[in-house]
């Protein structure tokens, strides 16, 4: 079986894998359950994560080829306690329903602001065309994106690279 | 679904990866995975060996290469819609890449990958045709050219052969020429009903000379001949959009839940209209 090495939120792994194993089970069996498998066929995105800083849905990536690669997920969004933007925008605007398709959310919204902090609104609904919400709470998600973006904005840069140029952090082999 | 066990191998150069993919006729090449993983996970396919690319050096990027752009197979959908090579000389290309399917899959998709795996409703074969797109194969009886409309074989097939790997994409460069990629979808994300990649050179005003390439009208990418020999000296939206509507009369278009055959020729028609034009800029684009 192959082996393959890859640092989730700042914590490095190696592992002995199967070649067929999909990277969203990898992450699972890490214990990283906070991305979720959603519809298992690469349209929902429930399970995006950050793969070397750009959004991957974790379903249509093989373990093996995230060997060597620094995947960032919900789990790591949270900075020493401290919610991420996106985070509190997703509160305060009430911007789930059931929560399934949250993490892919958060993580294709990251993604989206990194590479763009001031999106219009048909931007934001652009970028997170390949993430579904089955409640249909569409408005709020895009709301909460907005208002987490001028945050953002206000807050400088440095938050608005988080979490893909956040420091590693956590107790892994170095 | 968990997909089928199969071998992984990850070879360092073209030639090892030729090597270990003529070992193995049920050997799969590897290289975004956007379209063999989701195939894997449905075992649609269940190859013994999957040969991935990605450690291959010199796979991957966009060079100048004289009176055309060489495109490494491995260049994602996303590096192609941000070139800037591309977007000079040949933008058909980049705009077609920024329609598949979304941003996390054009992080992994790459061109190669796309044209190999020759799916008729992707965007990025027809535009490959309209552009006179090359392939450059590398295999185990050594390198060859194979020019688009030879490569797209059929259904989901290339005139790839066993042991073959398509190492890049040769676009002749159309520098100055108008470029528009016009897709009809029933839902974000979605796949083309239909789609129309179309290029069009002026002088003096005029359209001089047209290129269509029609995404889903046939099992293979096709071009509308007859829409473009039709757009010569054109000199306005409504002459294009009169010539463009006989590309309802190309390809041979499927029935399927998406629509029929009669309603993908009536798509056909408009969409080529409004490419021919957009790409003419005789036509606003809708943001």
């Amino acid at each position: 079986m192959p082996d393959i090495r890859v640092t989730v939120d700042g914590v490095r792994y190696d592992d002995q894998v199967e070649a067929r194993r999909l990277l969203v089970h990898h992450l699972r069996r890490l214990g990283k359950v906070g991305t979720p498998v959603g519809c298992d066929t690469s349209n929902c995105g429930a399970c995006t994560v950050l793969m070397d800083g750009v959004s991957v849905k974790s379903c249509t990536v093989l373990a093996v080829q995230a060997d060597g690669s620094r995947i960032s997920t919900v789990e790591g969004m949270a900075a020493d306690g401290a919610w991420h933007p996106l985070q509190t925008a997703f509160h305060r605007r009430h911007a789930l329903q059931c929560g399934y398709c949250t993490p892919g959310m958060l993580m294709a919204a990251s993604d989206l602001l990194q590479d763009n902090p001031d999106p219009t609104e048909a931007e934001v609904r652009e970028g997170l065309e390949g993430n579904l919400c089955r409640c249909t709470g569409y408005a709020n998600i895009v709301a909460a994106v907005l208002d987490a973006a001028a945050e953002m904005r206000a807050d400088g840069p440095a938050a608005a690279q988080a979490p893909a140029g956040r420091t590693p952090v956590g107790g892994g082999a170095a | 679904m968990i997909p089928a066990p199969f071998d992984h191998v990850r070879p360092d150069s073209l030639g090892a990866a030729v090597a270990a993919l003529a070992a193995d006729e049920d050997a799969k090449a590897l290289a975004g995975g956007q379209s063999l993983v989701p195939l894997l996970r449905f075992r649609l396919a269940a190859p013994s060996t999957v040969v991935d690319l990605s450690g291959v050096d010199g796979l991957r990027g966009v060079a100048d290469d004289g009176d055309a752009l060489r495109i490494g197979a491995l260049t994602t959908h996303h590096e192609v819609a941000r070139d800037p090579l591309v977007a000079e000389h040949c933008a058909l290309l980049a705009m077609a890449a920024r329609t598949v399917a979304d941003p996390a899959v054009r992080h992994r998709g790459t061109l190669g990958g796309s044209l190999a795996h020759a799916d008729p409703a992707a965007d990025l074969p027809a535009a490959a045709l309209a552009l006179g797109a090359e392939m450059e194969v590398e295999g185990p009886d050594g390198a060859r050219t194979v020019p688009a409309p030879e490569f797209f074989a059929d259904y989901l097939t290339t005139a790839l052969e066993p042991g073959e790997v398509l190492a890049a994409v040769r676009v002749p460069k159309l520098t100055g020429w108008g470029f528009h990629y016009e897709k009809f979808t029933r839902t974000a994300q979605a796949w083309a009903v239909v789609g129309v990649a179309a290029a069009v050179r002026r002088e003096d005003g005029a359209v001089a000379e047209a290129r269509v390439g029609l995404a889903n009208m046939a099992p293979v990418p096709v071009r509308a001949g007859e829409a473009e020999r039709a757009c010569g000296g054109a000199a306005g939206a409504e002459d294009l959009r009169a010539a463009g509507a006989l590309a309802q009369g190309a390809g041979s278009p499927p029935s399927d839940l998406n629509g029929g055959a009669d309603y993908r020729r009536h798509l056909a028609g408009v969409l080529a209209g409004r490419a021919l034009a957009r790409a003419a800029g005789m036509e606003a684009v809708q943001a």
